[in-house]
């Protein structure tokens, strides 16, 4: 069994794991970091979007193995102690989550698609760009309304 | 004034852990010793099993057990139930062939259970089912609702000849057809609700543990309802006795309905748990999910309409096949049956009914109730029908509304189909929706777009639906196995906060802040000293859970009257303490006061004074606790007028939705904030179901929309936002005044869109889901 390292949330880890494990298994069963779900199995629904080295990416689209020696950030991570991050808080303030499932890829995504098209994102281009993470619940409405807000506050030009 | 009580949009108080990836849901739950467990599913829509040979799979690596139907009936395990009657017209029950948990010999539908395999890993068991051998005599399928009961079909289950579960009829059929026979003008459309897979985002887990030393089993499920699931698998599934099974439902990562029911693999998990003795873990995948959750809606039906001269309805006449799948899933057959043809008078005084429901079996997933269940399928009949109406008598779908809505002095209103509406004001609903949707101003708009080579349309829906489920003499009138009232125990500990325990389940609703506004609200309790527990059966006393949107017109009340318990014993406390006589004690905002001083207490001193009872009332008992039950008198009848725009591109047959603006009447909101998001979902629910999403099976049974890939999922760029009010009216028969908000989008929207589209392209109807390439048939067609 190979071994793997990488950074987690600011942490350096390093385990043995099978070939065929894929870095949402890897952190889920392996690390214990459930905040990261799993709501598919064709890469379609975006719950279990992270960042890794600064990017989006679905966690079950890679193995655990190619994340050797990368920086990975997942929902755990975001809040500075009990400051919660901008988009975490904005998701808060408009009500962008009802049964919470969801909830981690977006408000991944929603840093990501602020990080790439600033603060000013227009509701067409975050309608757009979630079109990988899928909600049952809210009907986006409020999950737009919270990433155009999070924008504002995320301090990205 | 309190502060964050009722009609405040305080931010949830579940929000956090969500947030921050602290919540808990059931795949989350990690017991140790755990072993994996994964499902070996017939690939055959119909098919005999000549034989399992598990003997390769026994022997693969991690490997605890492989188990069959065989051995879940050697130890005794009852098949899976339903729990509601309907008597056909033969004047018998239902027909319900038998639902092991494991295949007995046959396999019904793609998806069906034939083993399981228990190994140390999820992996393990996976490779492991692959080896699994099962020697297959294929069947002809039968897939279609609309021929199902043909005599040249495929017999499914030697008890339901035909495919037939039932033929129900409602109604006075003589006097419908004269009514007809009699008519100004009539109108018909043949229609089908399409199937929906319900697809909350967290897929259905089971856990359990079995506990040798106290032989009780602990189940953590993704469940709407643990007490529901408790008594089931106790009291017919043979699973423990009630009180050694523990049913857990922690965070429930969506509901919508399906996850009401008690599954074969939630059966299974339990039971193998003390077979194995181990720990045993299940987590559906997507596509598992896709195969086997309890689907929604497949109904094909006629409905007529006879008017008279003025546009007036006189009779309304449906004939419905409903197709319930396989096997009766829990609640199957009240669905197509009392929720739906209960509902068909709409918002209209039409006087006479009838409806003739024929439910079929096929080789499909099981149906059951999804997001309004029944509901939806009788409004979309019944609002496109008067679409159709008002094209025959030549009128605004407006004003032929108005002409037919139930009069507001009307209320309380007897329909002729078994339902008494509780409060409504039906016109005002449709002028506010009218004016926010600026009806007037759709022919410049129209003309606009026309300019720019698109269609628009304009579509409107009036919907009637039933929640606060329900009153248990009603119900059990009907033939449900249960009562359905709900029960709530309000407890202050010695130190002021307030635990609330109540048998409603939380899966996205937000009850954690509703109901902890409603303890503000009549206590004075500060909402960061109140918690909501719920989803536990070794927590909660009792419940009947979350669905048909009924846990605050139902368990907000049971929460309420104990509320009204404890003030009742606090002034005996207060009095005492105060000395004063008990009957000069007014209690508000928290405050126990002598009336006309101004001496007072506190309510939180007031509990402590209960706990420490130095110096208490003589004879009265000590403790701040109390229990209730509620049973509501009636259903509530949330109603509104939802109004489509759209825009279609005949070239593409793209349907974009231009303006979506909603009005309805929950009657008192306690979270607004809360609300409006519920109605946001639910319209997205109801355009998926009308623009994207359709269940499809091939005649030979396979499943081919088996994954997100496949299968038209909402996001984000396929919806706008939306345009939200209330017209409220105040039903007389709950104490809180409130009706439910869950359901209301997903019955209200498929109509409106169908009806905008229909308008925009000028024909009679399309069926849903009005794809591109189907509104492109649909234009090409009519130009």
């Amino acid at each position: 069994m190979p071994t793997v390292s990488m950074n987690v949330n600011g942490q350096s880890i390093s385990r043995d794991v099978e070939e065929r494990t894929l870095l949402v298994q890897f952190l889920r069963e392996h690390l214990k970091l459930t905040g990261t779900h799993v709501g598919c199995d064709t890469s379609q629904c975006g719950a279990c979007v992270i960042h890794v080295d600064g990017v989006s990416v679905k966690s079950c689209t890679m193995l655990a193995i190619q994340a050797e020696g990368c920086e990975v950030k997942t929902i755990e991570g975001l809040a500075n102690n009990n400051e919660l991050h901008p988009m975490q808080q904005a998701f808060k303030d408009n009500h962008g989550l009802q049964c919470g499932f969801c909830t981690p890829g977006m408000v991944m995504s929603g840093i990501d698609i602020v990080n790439r098209n600033g603060s000013d994102v227009s509701e067409e281009t975050v309608r757009k760009e979630l079109e990988g993470n899928i909600c049952r619940c809210t009907g986006y409405h409020n999950i737009v309304k919270a990433i155009q807000a999070g924008a504002k506050n995320m301090g990205v030009e | 004034m309190i502060e964050n009580g009722i009609g405040a949009s305080v931010r949830r108080k579940e929000d956090n852990r969500f947030l921050t990836g602290k919540g808990n849901y059931t795949d989350d739950v990690n017991v140790v010793g755990q072993t994996h467990a994964y499902f070996v599913r017939s690939p055959h829509a119909h098919a005999k099993i000549n034989n399992i040979d598990t003997s390769e799979a026994i022997s693969s690596e991690g490997v605890i057990a492989v188990f069959t139907g065989d051995d879940l009936a050697a130890d005794g395990i009852g098949p899976l139930i339903c729990g509601v009657n309907v008597t056909g017209d033969d004047g018998e029950p239902h027909k319900s062939p038998a639902h092991p948990a494991l295949a007995q010999g046959k396999v019904n539908y793609v998806g069906d259970h034939v083993a399981v395999v228990i190994a140390e890993t999820l992996d393990q068991a996976k490779d492991a089912a692959e080896k699994v051998e099962v020697d297959y005599g294929q069947l002809p399928a039968v897939t279609d609702t609309a021929t199902a009961a043909e005599s040249s079909q495929q017999q499914i289950h030697t008890e339901a000849p035909n495919n037939i579960c039932y033929n129900w009829p409602f109604g006075d059929k003589d006097a419908v057809d004269k009514a007809f026979d009699a008519a100004h003008k009539t109108a018909s459309l043949d229609l089908i609700n399409n199937r929906m897979v319900t697809n909350p985002m967290e897929p259905r887990a089971a856990v359990g543990d079995y506990n040798a030393g106290t032989e009780e089993i602990c189940l953590h499920l993704t469940t709407q309802n643990p007490h529901v699931h408790r008594l089931v698998l106790s009291a017919f599934n043979q699973l423990a006795p009630e009180h050694k099974l523990r049913v857990v439902g922690p965070d429930v990562g969506g509901g919508f309905g399906v996850k009401i029911f008690v599954y074969a693999e939630e059966l299974v998990v339990g039971w193998a748990c003390r077979k194995v003795n181990r720990p045993v873990k299940w987590t559906s995948d997507r596509t598992e999910a896709f195969m086997a959750d309890a689907h929604g809606r497949d109904h094909v039906a006629f409905a007529e309409m006879a008017m008279d001269d003025q546009g007036k309805f006189l009779a309304m006449r449906v004939k419905t096949t409903a197709n319930l799948g396989a096997y009766l899933s829990t609640f199957a057959t009240m669905v197509p049956s009392y929720l739906y043809a209960f509902l068909l008078a709409g918002q209209y005084s039409t006087p006479l009914i009838y409806s003739e429901v024929k439910a079929v079996f096929t080789n499909t997933a099981p149906v059951d109730a999804a997001r309004g269940a029944g509901r939806p399928e009788a409004t979309y009949l019944l609002e496109r029908l008067v679409d159709v109406c008002a094209e025959a008598m030549k009128l605004d779908p407006a004003e032929i509304r108005r002409r037919n809505f139930i009069p507001v002095e009307a209320f309380p209103y007897q329909t002729p189909v078994v339902q008494c509406y509780d409060s409504g004001d039906y016109p005002a609903a449709l002028d506010k929706a009218l004016s926010l949707a600026d009806y007037d101003g759709f022919d410049a708009r129209a003309e606009e777009a026309k300019s720019r080579g698109k269609r628009r349309g304009i579509g409107l829906s009036s919907y009637v639906e039933a929640c606060g489920i329900a009153p248990s003499a009603a119900v059990g009138q009907l033939g449900a196995g249960v009562g359905l009232w709900e029960s709530a125990q309000v407890r202050f500990n010695p130190t002021g906060n307030v635990q609330v325990f109540t048998g409603t389940h939380s899966h996205g609703q937000g009850h954690e802040t509703t109901f902890a506004q409603l303890i503000t609200e009549q206590l004075g309790v500060p909402l960061e000293n109140i918690e909501i527990i719920h989803g536990d059966t070794a927590k909660t006393q009792f419940g009947m859970g979350t669905y048909g949107s009924r846990s605050l017109a139902v368990g907000g009340v049971a929460i309420a009257k104990a509320c009204e318990k404890l003030i009742a014993k606090g002034k005996k406390i207060a009095a005492h303490a105060l000395e004063a006589a008990e009957g000069d004690i007014e209690f508000a905002e928290g405050n126990f006061a002598v009336a006309g001083t101004d001496k007072s207490m506190n309510i939180a001193e007031v509990a402590f004074n209960a706990y420490v009872p130095h110096s208490y009332p003589e004879g009265l008992e000590p403790g701040f606790d109390e229990n209730a039950f509620f049973d509501p008198l009636n259903f509530s009848f949330p109603a509104g007028t939802h109004v489509c725009e759209v825009e279609v591109d005949p070239e593409t047959g793209e349907v974009e939705i231009v303006k979506y603006s909603a009005v309805d009447d929950f009657g008192r909101l306690i979270n607004p904030m809360i609300v409006e998001g519920q109605v946001h979902g639910g319209i997205v629910h109801g355009v998926g179901q009308a623009l994207l999403e359709g269940c499809q099976y091939d005649s030979d049974g396979q499943l081919i929309t088996a994954s997100y890939m496949d299968y038209a999922m909402p996001r984000a760029d396929n919806v706008p936002s939306f345009d939200v009010d209330y017209a409220p009216t105040n039903p007389p028969d709950n104490p809180l005044g409130v009706k439910g908000c869950g359901e209301a989008g997903a019955i209200g929207a498929p109509p409106a869109v169908i009806n905008a589209i229909t308008n925009a392209l000028g024909i009679k109807h399309i069926d849903m889901p009005a794809t591109p390439e189907n509104v492109w048939r649909a234009a090409q067609l009519a130009s």
